[in-house]
């Protein structure tokens, strides 16, 4: 299947900076897939050049099986929602469908007007006068109305409140459920991932620190608590990803193969969270331990 | 019907958390055979979980032998878990009410007794791998 998002060898420099370097990363299509990262690792970055709103520097980039908005076939092929969900303040709910259809050759009115209905709200209404999750949930209908392949969500979520982030992700699921789009969404909070996501990729300073299946993720890595213990000794099948160490006590997070008998250990099962955290954390000392970056498979 | 949910410390990820509460479910009686499971729909704009997630779980439990998939009008519960539903076993309820008499009265306190029975379980369970 072709990769929703194929990147190689990317880059975007601003004057003297980069804001995304050296970045290769493949994201599956037919997926719901979380790009997470601390702030300034380069996600909007990335996907402002997946969209096309940004030229790349240096490196290449393919989306859904073509360059990005390299034309109206490309254009239509995939939905973007940038940052903060923006809509145009001054125009009117009816505004920006009729903006939407009139711009998109494959709108699907039926599904426009059958969303912007549960929002409750007059159509009349300004998009300024919204609240937030009302504001959201009209760009993303802007986004699926044009009935995309691929549906590319820039921090949806982040600006919002627990309740309207929670409605807005129930409204994105379901309409994935339905309708089976490829998406890729961007976040620095991992729990806004947890549930909606069956893919995960985790870019830190523009590199892919781990990507893969989220299922797998959970069932390879495990958190052991036991009497102290060097690292270095543990089978060749447990990888360690983040370590600490009291005098009498350690507690490693590792990535296996096979399941933990050793009974010295506690074992424990871990979060999406736990495993993403311990991930971007090491990224100091990667280098100089050489430990493996990229390794869960798909 | 059942209703899905989720909990997210866990650490146990969604899709097997939804094929415990339908084993949970069987087990105690609460679904019975030719009853419905909530649309993968149903599920996911309740829930904002992932589809996959529940296809999977749906999956699996037709793997199990516990549901079966009916194209295009959903999936129903065909099998049961054990002979009898867990109300149904007197007996060894009541073995281990003796027993946990017997833990009191030794002095273990609730947090002790369930450290010591889920230790021996996990043992146990090992040992029938091994």
């Amino acid at each position: 299947m072709t990769a929703a998002i194929a990147a190689v060898g990317l880059g975007k420099q601003y004057g003297r900076n980069w804001a995304l370097k050296d970045c290769t990363v493949e994201i599956p299509s037919g997926r719901i897939c979380g790009l997470v990262g601390p702030n300034g690792a380069g996600k909007t970055t990335l996907l402002n050049l997946a969209v096309g709103l940004l030229a790349p520097t240096e490196g290449r980039i393919r989306v859904a099986g073509g360059a990005p908005a390299a034309g109206p076939e490309q254009l239509g092929k995939v939905g973007f929602v940038a940052q903060d969900t923006p809509t145009y303040e001054g125009l009117s709910v009816a505004d920006h469908l009729r903006l939407g259809e009139a711009m998109n050759p494959t709108w699907d009115r039926d599904l426009a007007s059958e969303r912007v209905a549960t929002l409750a709200t007059d159509l009349k209404k300004k998009a300024g006068n919204l609240s937030g999750g009302q504001r959201a949930q009209l760009a993303l209908t802007l986004a699926v109305a044009k009935r995309p392949e691929l549906l590319i969500l820039d921090e949806p979520v982040a600006s919002l409140d627990p309740l309207a982030r929670r409605d807005f992700l129930r409204s994105l699921t379901a309409y994935v459920a339905e309708v089976g789009v490829s998406v890729v969404l961007s976040s620095h909070l991992v729990a806004d991932l947890e549930r909606v996501c069956d893919y995960v990729v985790v870019l830190v300073q523009s590199r892919v620190q781990l990507a893969g299946d989220v299922d797998e993720m959970l069932a390879t890595h495990r958190r052991i608590v036991g009497p102290r213990r060097d690292p270095a000794s543990l089978p060749s099948e447990q990888t360690v990803i983040e370590a600490s160490h009291t005098d009498r006590q350690s507690t490693m997070l590792v990535r296996t193969s096979a399941p933990i008998h050793d009974p010295a250990w506690q074992v424990e099962e871990v979060s999406l969270e736990d495993v993403v955290l311990a991930y971007m954390g090491g990224t100091a000392e990667a280098s100089t331990t050489g430990r493996p970056t990229l390794e869960v498979a798909q | 019907m059942i209703e899905f949910h989720l909990d997210s410390r866990s650490g146990v990820s969604p899709y097997l958390q939804i094929v415990q509460q339908v084993r949970h479910g069987l087990r105690l009686g609460m679904l019975e055979s030719g009853e419905q499971l909530p649309t993968v729909k149903d599920v996911v704009a309740r829930l904002a979980i992932n589809p996959n997630t529940v296809l999977k779980a749906y999956r699996e439990l037709e793997h199990a032998g516990l549901v079966t998939a009916r194209q295009g009008v959903g999936t129903f519960v065909t099998g049961s878990l054990g002979p009898t539903p867990i109300g149904g076993h007197g007996p060894l309820r009541r073995d281990l009410e003796k027993w946990l008499a017997k833990a009191r009265r030794a002095g273990l306190d609730d947090e002790s007794i369930e450290a010591l029975f889920r230790d021996t379980f996990r043992f146990e369970s090992a040992q029938d791998i091994a």
